[in-house]
Protein backbone atom coordinates (compact mmCIF):
# COMPACT_ATOMS: atom_id res chain seq x y z
CA UNK A 1 0.00 0.00 0.00
CA UNK A 2 2.74 2.41 1.01
CA UNK A 3 4.91 1.24 -1.85
CA UNK A 4 2.02 1.71 -4.21
CA UNK A 5 1.41 5.22 -2.95
CA UNK A 6 5.09 6.04 -3.26
CA UNK A 7 5.27 4.84 -6.83
CA UNK A 8 2.15 6.83 -7.59
CA UNK A 9 3.79 9.94 -6.24
CA UNK A 10 6.94 9.35 -8.26
CA UNK A 11 4.91 8.70 -11.37
CA UNK A 12 2.81 11.80 -10.94
CA UNK A 13 5.81 13.95 -10.14
CA UNK A 14 7.24 13.02 -13.47
CA UNK A 15 4.33 14.65 -15.21
CA UNK A 16 5.15 17.95 -13.62
CA UNK A 17 8.77 17.50 -14.52
CA UNK A 18 7.67 16.79 -18.05
CA UNK A 19 5.79 20.04 -18.46
CA UNK A 20 8.34 22.11 -16.55
CA UNK A 21 10.50 22.33 -19.67
CA UNK A 22 9.52 24.83 -22.41
CA UNK A 23 10.51 22.55 -25.31
CA UNK A 24 8.50 19.70 -23.87
CA UNK A 25 5.52 21.99 -23.36
CA UNK A 26 5.80 23.03 -27.01
CA UNK A 27 5.92 19.37 -28.09
CA UNK A 28 2.80 18.65 -26.07
CA UNK A 29 1.07 21.62 -27.71
CA UNK A 30 2.05 20.40 -31.17
CA UNK A 31 0.78 16.92 -30.49
CA UNK A 32 -2.45 18.24 -29.06
CA UNK A 33 -3.51 18.98 -32.63
CA UNK A 34 -1.66 16.34 -34.62
CA UNK A 35 -0.21 12.87 -34.54
CA UNK A 36 3.40 13.32 -35.69
CA UNK A 37 6.61 11.49 -36.55
CA UNK A 38 9.80 12.42 -34.65
CA UNK A 39 11.19 14.06 -37.80
CA UNK A 40 8.14 16.25 -38.25
CA UNK A 41 8.34 17.26 -34.58
CA UNK A 42 12.07 18.05 -34.78
CA UNK A 43 11.46 20.39 -37.74
CA UNK A 44 9.63 22.73 -35.39
CA UNK A 45 12.64 23.27 -33.17
CA UNK A 46 16.10 24.75 -33.51
CA UNK A 47 17.53 22.11 -31.21
CA UNK A 48 19.21 19.02 -32.59
CA UNK A 49 17.22 15.92 -33.49
CA UNK A 50 18.94 14.13 -30.60
CA UNK A 51 17.81 16.79 -28.16
CA UNK A 52 14.23 16.60 -29.40
CA UNK A 53 14.37 12.83 -29.28
CA UNK A 54 15.52 13.01 -25.67
CA UNK A 55 12.55 15.21 -24.82
CA UNK A 56 10.23 12.77 -26.58
CA UNK A 57 11.71 9.94 -24.57
CA UNK A 58 11.05 11.74 -21.28
CA UNK A 59 7.48 12.49 -22.31
CA UNK A 60 6.94 8.83 -23.21
CA UNK A 61 8.41 7.72 -19.89
CA UNK A 62 5.97 9.98 -18.09
CA UNK A 63 3.19 8.41 -20.09
CA UNK A 64 2.26 11.77 -21.56
CA UNK A 65 2.96 10.57 -25.10
CA UNK A 66 2.28 7.26 -26.78
CA UNK A 67 4.24 5.75 -29.62
CA UNK A 68 2.64 3.91 -32.48
CA UNK A 69 4.39 2.03 -35.23
CA UNK A 70 2.83 2.44 -38.67
CA UNK A 71 4.84 0.72 -41.37
CA UNK A 72 8.37 2.07 -41.09
CA UNK A 73 7.40 5.20 -39.24
CA UNK A 74 6.86 5.83 -35.56
CA UNK A 75 4.09 8.24 -34.70
CA UNK A 76 3.67 10.09 -31.43
CA UNK A 77 0.35 11.05 -30.02
CA UNK A 78 -0.75 12.75 -26.85
CA UNK A 79 -2.10 10.76 -23.92
CA UNK A 80 -4.72 13.31 -22.95
CA UNK A 81 -5.88 11.40 -19.88
CA UNK A 82 -2.46 11.88 -18.35
CA UNK A 83 -2.43 15.58 -19.06
CA UNK A 84 -5.62 15.93 -17.06
CA UNK A 85 -3.86 14.89 -13.87
CA UNK A 86 -2.18 18.28 -13.66
CA UNK A 87 -5.55 19.94 -13.94
CA UNK A 88 -6.88 17.55 -11.33
CA UNK A 89 -4.35 18.72 -8.73
CA UNK A 90 -4.96 22.35 -9.56
CA UNK A 91 -8.68 21.83 -9.11
CA UNK A 92 -8.10 20.25 -5.73
CA UNK A 93 -5.92 23.14 -4.70
CA UNK A 94 -8.58 25.57 -5.81
CA UNK A 95 -11.21 23.71 -3.82
CA UNK A 96 -8.92 23.72 -0.77
CA UNK A 97 -8.60 27.50 -0.96
CA UNK A 98 -12.35 27.88 -1.43
CA UNK A 99 -12.98 25.81 1.69
CA UNK A 100 -10.44 27.76 3.66
CA UNK A 101 -11.80 31.14 2.60
CA UNK A 102 -15.41 30.24 3.28
CA UNK A 103 -14.26 29.33 6.80
CA UNK A 104 -12.62 32.74 7.03
CA UNK A 105 -15.94 34.29 5.96
CA UNK A 106 -17.58 32.61 8.93
CA UNK A 107 -14.87 33.77 11.32
CA UNK A 108 -15.17 37.34 10.07
CA UNK A 109 -18.93 37.26 10.51
CA UNK A 110 -18.47 36.08 14.10
CA UNK A 111 -15.90 38.81 14.74
CA UNK A 112 -18.26 41.44 13.39
CA UNK A 113 -21.07 40.21 15.62
CA UNK A 114 -18.97 40.24 18.77
CA UNK A 115 -17.79 43.75 17.98
CA UNK A 116 -21.34 45.11 17.77
CA UNK B 1 -24.31 39.73 3.90
CA UNK B 2 -25.82 38.25 0.76
CA UNK B 3 -23.31 40.08 -1.41
CA UNK B 4 -21.86 37.64 -3.91
CA UNK B 5 -18.30 36.71 -3.10
CA UNK B 6 -16.16 35.95 -6.09
CA UNK B 7 -12.92 34.14 -6.21
CA UNK B 8 -10.67 34.54 -9.18
CA UNK B 9 -8.26 31.64 -9.63
CA UNK B 10 -5.59 31.77 -12.32
CA UNK B 11 -2.83 29.32 -13.05
CA UNK B 12 0.40 30.41 -14.65
CA UNK B 13 2.27 27.17 -15.27
CA UNK B 14 5.15 28.92 -16.99
CA UNK B 15 6.00 30.88 -13.86
CA UNK B 16 4.81 28.12 -11.51
CA UNK B 17 2.31 30.48 -10.00
CA UNK B 18 -1.24 30.38 -8.86
CA UNK B 19 -2.95 33.75 -8.56
CA UNK B 20 -6.00 34.11 -6.40
CA UNK B 21 -8.18 37.15 -5.80
CA UNK B 22 -10.81 36.93 -3.14
CA UNK B 23 -12.93 39.56 -1.50
CA UNK B 24 -14.08 39.35 2.10
CA UNK B 25 -17.14 41.05 3.41
CA UNK B 26 -15.38 42.81 6.29
CA UNK B 27 -13.25 45.93 6.72
CA UNK B 28 -9.51 45.72 6.24
CA UNK B 29 -8.77 46.29 9.94
CA UNK B 30 -10.58 43.03 10.59
CA UNK B 31 -9.29 41.00 7.65
CA UNK B 32 -5.62 41.84 8.25
CA UNK B 33 -5.56 40.44 11.81
CA UNK B 34 -7.42 37.34 10.59
CA UNK B 35 -4.44 36.59 8.34
CA UNK B 36 -1.68 37.63 10.71
CA UNK B 37 -2.74 36.67 14.26
CA UNK B 38 -2.43 33.03 15.15
CA UNK B 39 -5.53 33.00 17.43
CA UNK B 40 -7.66 33.85 14.40
CA UNK B 41 -5.66 31.83 11.88
CA UNK B 42 -6.20 28.75 14.04
CA UNK B 43 -9.92 29.19 13.51
CA UNK B 44 -9.96 28.99 9.73
CA UNK B 45 -6.65 27.94 8.17
CA UNK B 46 -7.25 24.19 8.40
CA UNK B 47 -10.09 22.65 6.42
CA UNK B 48 -12.56 21.22 8.95
CA UNK B 49 -12.58 18.79 10.70
CA UNK B 50 -8.85 19.40 10.78
CA UNK B 51 -7.61 22.07 13.12
CA UNK B 52 -4.66 24.37 12.95
CA UNK B 53 -2.93 24.54 16.30
CA UNK B 54 -0.25 27.17 16.78
CA UNK B 55 2.91 26.29 18.66
CA UNK B 56 4.58 29.66 18.18
CA UNK B 57 3.99 32.80 16.19
CA UNK B 58 6.16 35.79 15.49
CA UNK B 59 4.65 37.95 12.80
CA UNK B 60 7.78 39.97 12.04
CA UNK B 61 10.20 40.04 9.14
CA UNK B 62 12.21 36.85 9.53
CA UNK B 63 9.76 35.62 12.15
CA UNK B 64 7.84 32.36 11.89
CA UNK B 65 4.48 30.79 12.44
CA UNK B 66 4.89 27.19 13.56
CA UNK B 67 1.70 25.20 13.69
CA UNK B 68 0.30 21.71 13.39
CA UNK B 69 -2.59 20.60 11.25
CA UNK B 70 -4.40 18.17 13.53
CA UNK B 71 -6.71 15.56 12.12
CA UNK B 72 -9.75 13.98 13.75
CA UNK B 73 -7.77 10.80 14.47
CA UNK B 74 -5.03 12.75 16.17
CA UNK B 75 -2.72 12.81 13.16
CA UNK B 76 -0.45 15.83 12.99
CA UNK B 77 1.27 17.58 10.11
CA UNK B 78 3.67 20.28 11.18
CA UNK B 79 4.04 23.35 9.01
CA UNK B 80 6.05 26.50 9.19
CA UNK B 81 5.57 29.87 7.55
CA UNK B 82 8.43 32.36 7.49
CA UNK B 83 7.49 35.98 7.02
CA UNK B 84 9.13 38.77 5.08
CA UNK B 85 8.20 42.01 3.33
CA UNK B 86 5.65 42.96 5.96
CA UNK B 87 3.91 46.28 5.37
CA UNK B 88 1.29 46.53 8.12
CA UNK B 89 -2.30 46.38 6.89
CA UNK B 90 -1.02 46.24 3.30
CA UNK B 91 0.94 43.14 2.44
CA UNK B 92 3.28 40.36 3.52
CA UNK B 93 5.07 37.37 2.12
CA UNK B 94 5.05 33.98 3.76
CA UNK B 95 7.25 31.08 2.78
CA UNK B 96 5.53 27.86 3.77
CA UNK B 97 6.85 24.36 4.15
CA UNK B 98 6.21 21.13 5.96
CA UNK B 99 8.55 20.60 8.86
CA UNK B 100 9.02 18.72 12.10
CA UNK B 101 7.81 19.71 15.53
CA UNK B 102 10.75 22.08 15.96
CA UNK B 103 10.15 23.79 12.66
CA UNK B 104 13.00 22.05 10.88
CA UNK B 105 12.44 21.79 7.12
CA UNK B 106 14.16 18.91 5.37
CA UNK B 107 16.27 20.19 2.50
CA UNK B 108 14.53 19.47 -0.77
CA UNK B 109 11.04 19.39 0.73
CA UNK B 110 8.39 21.26 -1.20
CA UNK B 111 7.99 24.93 -0.36
CA UNK B 112 5.79 27.67 -1.63
CA UNK B 113 5.82 31.42 -1.40
CA UNK B 114 2.66 33.34 -0.61
CA UNK B 115 2.59 37.02 -1.44
CA UNK B 116 -0.59 38.43 0.07
CA UNK B 117 -1.81 41.96 -0.66
CA UNK B 118 -4.78 43.61 1.04
CA UNK B 119 -6.88 46.38 -0.47
CA UNK B 120 -9.77 48.29 0.99
CA UNK B 121 -12.91 48.09 -1.12
CA UNK B 122 -15.63 50.06 0.62
CA UNK B 123 -16.74 47.99 3.59
CA UNK B 124 -15.13 44.94 2.07
CA UNK B 125 -11.51 43.90 1.60
CA UNK B 126 -9.89 42.50 -1.49
CA UNK B 127 -7.08 40.06 -0.93
CA UNK B 128 -4.77 39.29 -3.84
CA UNK B 129 -2.53 36.28 -3.40
CA UNK B 130 0.27 35.09 -5.63
CA UNK B 131 1.49 31.63 -4.67
CA UNK B 132 4.78 30.66 -6.26
CA UNK B 133 5.90 27.06 -6.12
CA UNK B 134 9.57 26.20 -6.40
CA UNK B 135 8.34 23.43 -8.64
CA UNK B 136 4.81 23.12 -9.88
CA UNK B 137 4.98 19.48 -8.91
CA UNK B 138 5.24 20.66 -5.30
CA UNK B 139 1.64 21.70 -5.60
CA UNK B 140 0.73 18.07 -5.87
CA UNK B 141 2.96 17.14 -2.95
CA UNK B 142 1.37 19.95 -1.00
CA UNK B 143 -2.06 18.46 -1.44
CA UNK B 144 -1.07 14.81 -1.29
CA UNK B 145 1.20 14.90 1.74
CA UNK B 146 -0.66 17.33 3.88
CA UNK B 147 -4.27 17.53 3.26
CA UNK B 148 -5.78 14.95 1.05
CA UNK B 149 -7.98 13.45 3.70
CA UNK B 150 -8.79 16.55 5.63
CA UNK B 151 -9.43 18.47 2.52
CA UNK B 152 -11.96 16.01 1.16
CA UNK B 153 -13.73 16.11 4.49
CA UNK B 154 -13.49 19.88 4.39
CA UNK B 155 -15.47 19.90 1.20
CA UNK B 156 -18.19 17.73 2.71
CA UNK B 157 -18.26 20.15 5.57
CA UNK B 158 -18.72 23.03 3.18
CA UNK B 159 -21.55 21.22 1.45
CA UNK B 160 -23.31 20.71 4.77
CA UNK B 161 -22.78 24.33 5.56
CA UNK B 162 -24.28 25.41 2.25
CA UNK B 163 -27.24 23.07 2.60
CA UNK B 164 -27.89 24.46 6.06
CA UNK B 165 -28.13 27.99 4.66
Amino acid sequence: MVAQLKSEIIMRRDIFQAIADPTRRAIVMLLAVNVMTPNAIAEHFDSSRQAVSKHLQILVECDLLKQEQQGREIYYHLNAVKMNEVEHWLKQFKALLETRFSQLDEVLTQLKNTKK
Amino acid sequence: MSKAILMNFQVDKENKQVKVDRSFNAPIDMVWPAWTQSEILDQWWAPKPWKANTKSMSFTNGGKWLYAMEGPQGEKHWSVCEYSGIKPVQEFTGRTAFCDEEGYVKPGDPQSNWHVVFNEDGDATKVAIVITFDELKDLEAHIQMGFKEGFTMGLQNLDEYLVGK
